[in-house]
């Protein structure tokens, strides 16, 4: 069985693609998704690209960083700047999202050398770290506007986060399903053996959090272009600790499993809105239970595949 | 010819020489054995061949292309990509990839296409892949766990496991090939199986394989050479039958009387 590009699997993803967006757009045409609505789609979404690319680094490659924010809030403040000093309009959006993707790769690849080289513990606090490091310069500097933080126009609408949404989810899958993603994962596995099967696995350790910098920086720019406002404060610790418990929650190493519950927190917090007092009370209660019950998270490592259920259909046919 | 060669070769931890002034030669094409009490320092000296631990003195040398070169100190994957490759005592499998993605990161060193060609789903990508499926499936075949290659690796019994490391070496494209105690655990029938495997690819692949090994029926059944250590020293080699009626080596077994 050759693989190539135009197998039928490919065809249902990009169909399932093609359908969800005519049917948010149908959605929001007839009303039943509001202007409330939308802008938990757009968290959401947003979400779901900052979990994925994280999971890449945590869930796929095995290194627990706790700095993701930071590559954030620097996709999101090259473009609030460059928006900012080029007047409020699409192109200027782009070319911050090339600055900031450009930037977070030079400095995920800068702080990758020397963190990369520690393990468990340690990585996770140089990397939180690091986090705090980009959050104090951006609170310091004039062009960002220090604490205050800057004012945007809103430039896009959930369209582009949507088709960011599936370019990153491309790039992830396409990663880790080929030889450089089975060598992450295998670093994640054993990192000894791997290293004997000619691995350099600090290479490959530094291409998924490169790669995962550079998504996040994606993300910072889609949520800068979306919410009118960011501070330093949006891109702290907390927000790290955020994308990590979407992560965990959904199952490390299951890019379906960040699906589902960037998916399920962001209704879940958008129903608890009215309980604001008890609102982190329940949502922790939440999260105990699962790590409780269910420690591998919601989906563990399941992957959602066409091809996996085109056998079982298959199956289900032979035998009737 | 000489393939592999060490001088002097002593790697300390603390206080203690866990392998001290080892110097051996092996030849292109042999079955060496390597044995000695537990302690004696075998896995250790593998470590140091294969660049797990780096050598405190003395040196080691491998034959890359017709001439010696120096591997003590080098990273673990250039040694591998040098070509030795190794399995371990305590097997390390990738336990939550599947039988055939293991051998395929065996493999990885020898695939000609890089992340962007991933992401991008090049034609490079596409063609790659299909080679280095169909020679894992390949590899399978020769050690028996081709209807196997969907399954997790943590899922296959622990003989299996045993041959799937053998395989995931191979995959590597090796010229030397290191086995850590590759029966351990295993019953008769199945070290018989181990033996003949092991004189299979050795023939197959053209290489130079060294065990450790406690089974005794399978190093004297299968080596030509053996090289005992005690304490981390070198306390004989020669051939089995020299070997079983070597003084020093009956009292390391089994003490002065």
């Amino acid at each position: 069985m050759a693989k190539n590009r135009f197998t039928k699997t490919n065809f249902l993803w990009l169909l399932l693609i093609i359908v969800s967006y005519f049917l948010i757009n149908l959605l929001i045409n007839i009303g039943i998704i509001n202007k409330v609505y939308q802008t938990v789609m757009l968290t959401i979404g947003i979400n779901i690209i900052l979990a994925i690319s994280l999971n890449l680094i945590i869930g796929i490659t095995g290194q627990f960083s706790l700095g993701h924010a930071g590559f954030m809030s620097i996709g999101a403040y090259s473009t609030g700047v460059i928006v900012k000093q080029m007047g409020g309009n699409l192109s200027s959006v782009f070319i911050g999202m090339a600055v900031g993707i450009l930037l977070s790769s030079i400095v995920a690849l800068i702080v990758a050398i020397p963190t990369l080289r520690l393990k468990g513990d340690y990585l996770a606090i140089a990397t939180l770290g690091f986090g705090e490091i980009i959050r104090i310069v951006i609170q310091n500097m004039k062009i960002t506007n220090g604490a205050a933080g800057l004012v945007l126009p809103k430039l896009l609408d959930w369209k582009l986060v949507f088709l960011f949404l599936v370019i990153s989810t491309f790039i992830v899958v396409a990663f880790t399903n080929s030889a450089p993603g089975r060598a992450c994962i295998s670093v994640r596995e054993d990192e000894i053996a791997s290293e004997t099967m000619g691995i350099n696995t600090t290479k490959y350790k530094i291409m998924a959090f490169v790669i995962g910098a550079i998504l996040a920086s994606i993300a910072g720019t889609l949520y800068a272009s979306s919410f009118y406002v960011i501070k330093p404060d949006n891109f702290s610790f907390n927000k790290s600790i955020d994308i990590l418990v979407i992560v965990v929650f959904g199952g490390m190493g299951s890019y379906t499993g960040s699906f589902v519950s960037a998916l399920l927190i962001g209704i879940l917090n958008t129903s608890l809105q009215s309980f604001a007092d008890i609102r982190t009370i329940i949502y922790g209660a939440l999260l105990v239970m699962i790590m409780i019950f269910r420690p591998q998270g919601i989906l563990g490592n399941y992957e959602f595949k066409f091809s996996n259920l085109l056998k079982r259909f298959n199956k289900k046919e032979a035998r009737s | 010819m000489t393939v592999l060669e060490t001088k002097n070769l002593t790697r300390n931890f603390g206080g203690l020489a866990a392998v001290s002034n080892v110097s051996l030669k092996i030849n292109k094409g042999e079955l060496v054995g390597l044995i000695g009490p537990n302690g004696a320092g075998k896995t250790t000296l593998f470590n140091l061949l294969t660049g797990v631990y780096e050598p405190s003195e003395g040196s080691i040398e491998l034959l890359v292309n017709d001439s010696m070169k120096s591997i003590g100190g080098l990273k673990p994957y250039t040694i591998t990509n040098l070509g030795i490759a190794r399995t371990f005592q305590n097997i390390r499998l990738f336990k939550e990839l599947t039988v055939l993605d293991n051998i395929k990161v065996g493999m990885n060193k020898n695939i000609k296409y890089g992340a962007i060609s991933a992401i991008l789903r090049l034609p490079k990508y596409y063609v790659e892949e299909n080679r280095v499926h169909d020679e894992a499936l390949k590899l399978l075949e020769v050690v028996n766990l081709l209807d196997k290659k969907d399954e997790l690796a943590k899922n296959l019994p622990y003989g299996e496991q045993r041959k799937l490391e053998i395989a995931r070496a191979l995959a590597t494209n090796p010229r030397v090939l290191f086995l850590d105690e590759p029966a351990a655990g295993m019953n008769p029938n199945e070290t018989q199986e181990l033996t003949n495997l092991i004189r299979q690819i050795k023939n197959e692949f053209d290489l130079t394989v060294i065990l450790i090994e406690h089974d005794m029926s399978l190093v004297m059944n299968v080596c030509e050479r053996i090289y005992v250590l005690d304490y981390g020293k070198l306390i004989a080699q020669g051939n089995p039958e020299s070997i079983k009626n070597n003084k020093k080596v009956i009292e390391a077994y089994l003490g002065e009387d």
